[in-house]
């Protein structure tokens, strides 16, 4: 749009348009005014007689008039085109008296939609949200809204996937009960890993792996594991604990269980170490909802996805 | 008469011409006889089921509904969803093909007798007569000054006409929305705005077109009209007039013997004419305003039949049949020529290609899409986990409850969901599960990468109902 900053464009767009408008009034005024020569066909036929001109020695051109009424549908065209002009944005920059606007049209729906669907939710706002994951028709409703909303990221099982944590197992970055839940839908977080490779060395990124690896049980060098235990009291466990079970307030993993955001390998360790997570790209951090979703969907989907690891709710159902 | 047309020399008539032409009012005669109780016939049998089919019920519901917003059309026993849009590219197929079958064996037949245009002008005609009076009468009423009688008469012909009108917009809503719960609503003036919408807007189309656009929509409008005649050939049977029988035309009394008078059949009545709802004088041939509806046929027997002459003048007849002097029999026959012959074996097949397959259809339709945030996980050391979202529709008026296996890789299974899955009449369901397989096995198939598997939805209860669908499990490096 930047090539139309210009006011003149908006003028040469309404001044052509008119124009043509204009052009064809005229142009069917004249037409409807306009009598032909014709010359009749034999003799006994009543048909449409021609215009009297002839090519190639026997093509001869019938005129076949159009009903008069066509003719005022044309007009009605002119006249349809001019209103919609006055009415709509259409003529160069003028936006029409109805003010209307495709984005306006939109807003217009959603609103209609939303005054509609949200006695469906209202129930579910007052409710525990406990409460709330154990109905059946909550749980649909929160099914539906997590495939359209969540399963892009965390899959459609809410299992996750590499940098996505899982929602179905018992374990939470940042805490599962309903209230942090809700929080993190709403306000999204926003956990960075920093890069640790400049500081440590390659070598001190090693022996920090292999100590992350021996926390689990997972096969590791013994020796690095002892250099790195030093190295990870120093730099890591500000985060994730002097014992390596993790912060919830930071949103830092527990490092002693099975479960691994985006890898056990000690190459995807190293990795992690050296050049960090969440801060190089926006795609790994939860985006907050508050102004996507409103309370109703919040709700019930905080109640889906507490009832995917609490098996009670699912009891219940 | 002698075998060689009489010359007409061209004689130039300098005139002038309007390019949009005033329209001449047309006031068809009624007429009675064999085709015009074929059209009657054909009115009565169509409209017996356009405005008698929506209150018909099956098991509960309408028997014929098209539900729009649920997306659903209820035929009797059938339900079609969206996704059996192929059968109404059949039905449309079978029309076209119809159309092309009964035009190249005689011409517009369906302008004649079934279209809508023609049964509601005839409708409409029907009852203008019963009030005005029939073609003179209603010349004679439309050229008096306004009295107290013409404007009762007019009053009540629109009244009339209204009703009729208003009642097929209120059948054609009824269609697509229950037809006696609208009724109800429409008592307490409770009808939505796009309802009555609908109900005008058809009322309006119906009243406009059968009470004052008439041969205006066949001659200026109507797109089949223009084609039909490229289907036409020299043995497609036409509403001809036998020139050669009726010509030199001219009066004469019932007393006369035309051949000592030099005179043909035709006595120059103008009963064909007057008859004629597109106001053409068929003895000009035919002409692409000719709707084919036979009421000059009529019209004119009748005449023929009081001169005592044969019937026939005007007649259905073939080009060739006329230059050649074809007898019934042969001409008849003709119609049985490679051109219909490839119409007739097309709509068959067609035919039998939809309603077996209609006959076969699945009740249970399967649709799989593959998670496409993650490619795939490791759900536990050794066991690579794929997630799939399957859409499954049971398009019967039953619920059903089903299994869902996948197969194509050693020891698949299909987890994260409760089995059997049980569906809703006439629902859909959106299962989100996941598909485990074990790799740890050297050589056992589960190279890194795509593997084709499918899954196999089959109904608890009723091995028929099965579907077998297509996806791809991939194994990371």
């Amino acid at each position: 749009m930047s090539d139309f900053t210009s006011g003149f464009w908006g003028i040469y767009v309404a001044i052509i348009t008119l124009v043509s408008i204009l052009g064809c009034a005229i142009l069917l005024f004249v037409m409807g005014k306009k009598r032909v020569p014709t010359q009749a066909r034999k003799e006994g036929e009543t048909g449409p007689g021609t215009t009297g001109h002839t090519w190639d020695g026997d093509l001869a051109e019938y005129n076949n008039p159009l009903p008069r009424w066509w003719m005022w549908l044309f007009y009605l065209t002119i006249a349809f085109s001019l209103l919609y002009l006055a009415l709509y944005p259409g003529l160069g920059t003028f936006r029409g008296v109805l003010g209307w606007t495709s984005a306006g049209a939109y807003a217009t729906e959603r609103t209609d939609f939303d005054e509609r669907v949200k006695p469906l939710y209202a129930r579910y706002l007052g409710m525990d949200v406990k409460a709330v994951a154990a109905d059946p028709q909550a749980h649909a409703m929160g099914e539906r809204l997590f495939l359209n909303y969540c399963a892009p990221c965390h899959g459609s099982d809410a299992g996750g996937s590499k940098g996505f944590p899982s929602l179905r197992d018992s374990d939470w970055l940042y805490g599962g009960s309903p209230g942090q839940i809700k929080e993190s839908i709403s306000n999204g977080r926003n956990g960075i890993m920093p890069a640790f490779g400049p500081t440590l060395g390659d070598d001190g990124v090693k022996n920090v792996a292999a100590y992350v690896r021996s926390l689990s049980g997972l096969p590791h060098d013994n020796l690095r594991a002892q250099l790195g235990k030093q190295v990870f009291a120093q730099n890591c466990a500000a985060c994730h604990g002097p014992d390596g079970k993790g912060n919830m307030q930071l949103g830092a993993p527990n490092l002693t269980d099975e479960i691994w955001l985006y890898g056990s390998s000690e190459a995807t360790i190293v990795e992690t170490i050296s050049k960090g997570r969440g801060a190089a790209s926006e795609v790994t951090r939860m985006p907050a909802h508050k102004d996507r979703l409103d309370d109703g969907k919040i709700q019930l989907l905080t109640a889906y996805v507490w009832g995917l690891s609490n098996a009670k709710a699912g009891d219940a159902r | 008469m002698n075998g060689t047309p009489p010359t007409i020399p061209i004689r130039p008539v300098a005139d002038e011409a309007a390019l949009y032409e005033i329209r001449k009012k047309i006031y068809p005669r009624s007429v009675h006889g064999w085709f015009a109780a074929w059209r009657w016939a054909l009115v009565f049998l169509t409209q017996a089921i356009y405005y008698g089919l929506p209150w018909l019920s099956w098991n509960a519901r309408q028997a014929v509904l098209f539900d729009l917003a649920a997306r659903k059309f209820y035929i009797f026993g059938l339900v079609f969803w969206p996704q059996d849009v192929i059968y109404l590219s059949a039905l449309l197929i079978l029309s076209a093909l119809a159309l092309f079958l009964f035009t190249a064996v005689a011409g517009r037949l369906w302008c004649g007798y079934a279209c809508p245009q023609t049964v509601y002008t005839e409708i409409f005609l029907w009852i203008e007569r019963r009030i005005e009076g029939d073609r003179l009468a209603r010349i004679r009423l439309d050229a008096s000054p306004l009295s107290a009688r013409k404007l009762g008469a007019k009053t009540l012909k629109h009244a009339a006409w209204v009703a009729v009108a208003l009642w097929t917009g209120y059948t054609f809503v009824g269609y697509f929305t229950p037809i006696r719960d609208l009724g109800l609503r429409a008592l307490a003036l409770q009808l939505g705005p796009w309802e009555t919408f609908w109900v005008l807007f058809y009322a309006a189309a119906t009243y406009g077109n059968a009470g004052f656009m008439r041969e205006q929509v066949c001659k200026y409008l109507c797109p089949y009209a223009r084609f039909q005649g490229v289907m036409f050939d020299k043995d497609t049977l036409v509403i001809t007039y036998d020139r050669a029988r009726g010509e030199p035309r001219g009066s004469r009394s019932k007393s006369v013997r035309p051949r000592e008078r030099g005179l043909g059949d035709c006595v120059d009545c103008g009963i064909c004419v007057q008859v004629c709802p597109t106001g053409i004088d068929i003895r000009q041939g035919l002409q692409y305003e000719c709707i084919g509806c036979a009421a000059c046929i009529d019209g004119c027997n009748q005449v023929m039949d009081k001169m005592g002459y044969a019937p026939g003048l005007i007649r259905y007849a073939t080009e060739s049949a006329l230059a050649q002097g074809f007898d019934r029999r042969t001409m008849w026959r003709r119609v049985f020529r490679p051109r219909t012959l490839v119409y007739l074996s097309g709509l068959l097949i067609v035919a039998a290609a939809a309603s077996g397959s209609l006959v076969m259809r699945s009740p249970l339709k399967v649709d799989v899409i593959r998670d496409r945030g993650a490619l795939a996980r490791e759900a536990a050391p050794g066991i690579i986990e794929n997630v799939y979202r399957l859409q499954i529709m049971n398009t019967d008026e039953e619920p059903r409850s089903f299994t869902i296996a996948a197969v194509g890789l050693p020891r698949l299974s299909v987890v994260g969901v409760e089995q059997p899955v049980a569906v809703g009449a006439a629902e859909t369901r959106l299962l989100p599960l996941r598909v485990q397989a074990p790799v740890e096995e050297e050589g056992s198939g589960t190279k890194p990468g795509p593997h084709k598997i499918e899954f196999i939805v089959q109904a608890v209860n009723d091995d028929k109902v099965v579907r077998h669908e297509q996806s791809s499990f991939i194994i990371p490096r």
